[in-house]
């Protein structure tokens, strides 16, 4: 094993309901959904209008601003509706499904006799461009550029988050031919992030063509972002790539077949599931065709990835598009007498003001209370705790909220995206929104500079 | 519990907007948040926060502030019937104190919590809880004697004008409890130093065992005194130093007091471990310089009774670790909290007038800790500049 890059900050936030490690396959949905909100300042133009019918791999929008940046059908069937939000704002294309999944064909063979041109048009034909996001502002990556590398994290130390070994298993060739494909886009390296405390899962030891990294400490050692800064941070005017590990597999499948496999696992978990386990489904499937009878209770937020940097859905929402867990953890909508000065011996904090710092290994029900009102910049050195990065949040953050674009890009910007400093915004006394703060730091880069 | 809530929803539509106690909202919510923790759930960003919340982080600080109160109350009545030379049990000296000290802490949280809610209401902001903490840091840094109608100015002008004017709680550049006493001594100089102000009841001239005196040990030090002694002119030992038995401002004085505070506010994380280390660090190494040179009492003072005489072990915990007033880098905290010491000797030898330096250096700091940040983050921009030149 090469060297170890050891993360000392951090946070390892203990939650119930680890999803076991077991397949089920799961129940086809009736409807399958493509969300433009998934994606991060996209805006779509629509290709496929409703009553169109639509094959896998056929596209049903494509990014308005660079129209070769397809989005396909993960099913064959119908477009069933357009789904609007404020001002119109498109937030999903469903499809009906008619569970014949025929599907269109694109080119195949192995990559390494391929030129890069093709290797791009395929991937953009095909609707798999978009799995491939650029730092800084983790976006989709433009086709034309050339990164400085591109960077896979083999493992996810979220909360509750899915056992990569345990999904990338019997996957090998897939991942193999995924990974010469990612390698012929960049002049630097593919990097793969791997987690030291774990024997790491056959396709990741055993891949060629790839430079390992490994990483122990506590979550974000995880997280892509924090990964490509122990390794080559990202400087003013460079660009990384960034893809994960189920989707270099789908990009695999598609060089090996010639069609577009949509198929993923994701770990259904979280406390208020009944059965927490892992299933294999389409890619946009509705959430309900896996925690049907499931739930312990009514009350409670689903959420599409993981419980800190998850999107909301509603139950008759759809999972999204490269989500590998879907969470399920009680509202917390309800009042708290004296709150304050409580034990709180099932309460979960980082400081050791409740009782609870006596059971260190106590998994947690945590709901999504805010515990607390929202104020101004207090206390100091919260932030830094849980960001392993050389970057000073807190000032940062200021420099954002004030618009000032070149302390924003000097204080480190380019480095960072909203899951690396999700954890910040949890342990955050002020409970400071830290990552729609940094969102828009980095939207408002963005116009002002591209 | 439920009967309160249904009565609390039933009363809230009156404060909301159109309801005929709109002006009352802020009040009514500080009250309302008081009683509960509110139902809001998160709507972006993190699904679950942490269960630590400012009223949380306020009230450790508080409830670590306990035993040096509980002292400084005991303390009080122990002084007055040492002036007096009357042997009383110890309920009676802390009661005594208590008659003595609770005015003062119910003057200084009633005049800054109601300036508090009247800024909330016309800002329309909900109620902070900042003042929890300076409103009892107030009354423990006042002399026992001092006149209620002074703390009250004197809060009243710490919280407009070194807090309210820069936005409120975690706004402010000055820490507000230290402001309402540097207001206080400037203003009020008779009633804040000399000898008179420390023990209860010595400033409006009661009657005293012959001889007694109640000067400080910093008091004594100043004027060039070589033993310093309690008012009975008895010497004091190291111990009753540390403890904290001499006259002084009310919570102050114990330093083993101040101390046991100190470590559950490291321990639950609310307090900088970093910026109470290097103040007594720096603290230590003046009073070395200063002895290797010596000269007079206050030089020749050793290096470690000038950390548990006067303000210097409250200031260092208490005061000189508020994180809005002080630095907020990592490394920052450690050259703020060394210069806080550092300085506060050098005051309290070299300043004839004021023997007490931590007040003044921690406030100095107070304005300097923008810049002591400011270099920090330089170093950081700097190192990430020459990294993007080494790799182009």
């Amino acid at each position: 094993m090469s060297e170890v890059i050891k993360i000392r900050k951090g946070l390892d936030i203990k939650l119930k309901g680890k999803a076991d490690k077991i397949f089920i396959k799961a129940p086809r949905s009736k409807t399958y959904s493509v969300k433009p909100v998934d994606f991060q300042t996209l805006t779509p133009k629509i290709v496929a209008k409703p009553c169109v019918e639509v094959k896998v791999g056929s596209t049903l929008f494509y990014d308005k601003y660079r129209p070769e940046i397809k989005f396909v059908s993960p099913v064959s069937g119908i477009v069933q509706k357009i789904l609007r939000g404020e001002r119109r704002r498109i937030i999903a294309i469903i499809v009906e499904d008619d569970g014949k999944d025929a599907a269109l064909s694109f080119k195949k063979g192995d990559p390494n006799s391929m030129s890069r041109e093709e290797i791009v048009e395929n991937l953009l034909e095909s609707g798999l461009w978009p799995v491939i996001h650029q730092r800084p502002y983790d976006v989709i990556a433009s086709p034309a550029d050339n990164p400085k590398g591109i960077f896979i994290s083999g493992f996810d130390t979220a909360p509750l988050a899915p056992d990569y070994d345990f999904i990338m298993k019997d996957n090998e060739n897939e991942f193999q031919v995924g990974i010469d494909v990612l390698a012929r886009l960049t002049e630097g390296k593919v990097h793969l992030g791997l987690d030291a405390r774990y024997p790491a899962a056959k396709a990741y030891t055993e891949a060629r063509n790839v430079e390992r990294h490994y990483f122990k400490g506590p979550h974000p050692a995880g997280n892509v972002g924090i990964q490509i800064h122990k390794i080559s941070p990202v400087n003013k005017g460079e660009k990384v790539w960034t893809v994960k590990p189920q989707d270099v597999i789908t990009i695999g499948k598609l060089f090996l077949t010639g069609k577009y496999d949509p198929s993923v696992v994701v770990a259904l978990c979280g406390s208020e599931v009944k059965k927490p386990v892992y299933y294999k489904l389409i890619r946009g499937a509705e959430v309900a065709s896996i925690v049907n009878d499931n739930l312990a209770q009514e009350n409670v937020r689903m959420i599409s990835g993981n419980v800190l940097t998850g999107r909301k859905i509603s139950m008759e929402g759809h999972i999204g598009f490269s989500d590998s867990q879907v969470t399920v953890i009680p509202e917390g909508d309800y009042y708290e007498m004296f709150g304050w000065i409580t034990p709180g011996l099932k309460k979960f904090s980082v400081s050791r003001s409740f009782l609870s710092w006596l059971m260190p290994n106590k998994e947690y029900t945590l709901d999504t209370n805010l515990h607390g009102g929202e104020r101004a910049f207090v206390m100091t050195g919260e932030y830094e705790k849980v960001l392993p990065m050389d970057i000073y949040p807190v000032a940062l953050l200021k420099s954002i909220l004030v618009e000032d674009i070149d302390k924003m890009e000097q204080l480190g910007i380019y480095e960072v995206v909203e899951e690396d400093m999700a954890l910040c915004e949890f342990v955050c006394t002020s409970k400071t929104p830290v990552q729609s703060i940094l969102r828009s730091g980095l939207n408002l880069l963005r116009k002002e500079l591209e | 519990m439920n009967a309160l809530r249904r009565y609390i929803d039933k009363i809230k539509p009156n404060v909301e907007e159109g309801g005929k106690f709109h002006f009352l909202k802020s009040t009514f919510e500080g009250f309302e948040t008081f009683l509960f923790v509110p139902n809001t759930v998160t709507t972006s960003g993190t699904h679950i926060r942490d269960a630590f919340d400012m009223k949380r982080g306020m009230i450790m600080v508080v409830i670590a502030m306990v035993p040096a109160l509980l002292f400084g109350i005991w303390n009080t009545g122990y002084q007055h019937f040492l002036a007096m030379g009357v042997e009383t049990g110890f309920w009676e000296m802390f009661w005594f104190g208590f008659l003595r000290v609770f005015p003062i802490i119910v003057v200084s949280y009633v005049t800054g919590l109601g300036i508090e809610f009247v800024f909330a209401q016309i800002r329309g902001h909900e109620i902070n809880e900042g003042f929890l903490v300076s409103g009892m840091l107030i009354p423990l840094i006042m002399p026992v004697d001092v006149p209620l109608w002074m703390v009250a100015v004197s809060t009243a002008f710490a919280v407009i004008i070194g807090k309210e004017v820069f936005g409120g709680t975690g706004m402010n550049i000055l820490n507000p409890a230290l402001t309402a006493r540097a207001f206080l001594f400037f203003a009020y100089p008779t009633k804040m130093s000399g000898d008179l102000v420390w023990i209860s009841g010595l400033s409006k001239g009661m009657e005293t065992v012959d001889g007694f005196s109640g000067a400080t040990i910093l008091g004594q030090a100043a004027q060039n005194q070589d033993v310093l002694v309690n008012g009975l002119g008895e010497p004091f030992t190291a111990w009753d130093k540390f403890l904290g038995v001499i006259p002084g401002s009310i919570g102050e004085t114990s330093t083993l007091a101040i101390l046991i505070g100190a470590l559950f506010l490291i321990f639950v994380g609310v307090g900088s471990w970093k910026i109470i280390f290097s103040v007594f660090a720096g603290g230590a190494v003046m009073g070395l310089i200063l002895n290797a040179f010596g000269g007079n009492a206050l030089m020749d003072m050793p290096f470690w009774e000038h950390l548990i005489v006067g303000g210097f072990a409250f200031g260092a915990v208490f005061m000189a670790t508020d994180p809005v007033s002080g630095a907020q880098t990592e490394r920052g905290k450690w050259i703020y909290g060394f210069l806080i010491g550092f300085l506060a000797i050098i005051i309290r030898v070299f300043n004839p007038g004021y023997p007490e330096g931590v007040m003044l250096a921690i406030l100095l700091m107070n304005v300097f800790a923008p810049l002591i940040d400011h270099y920090v983050l330089e170093g950081n921009i700097r190192r990430r500049l020459k990294r993007a030149k080494v790799q182009a």
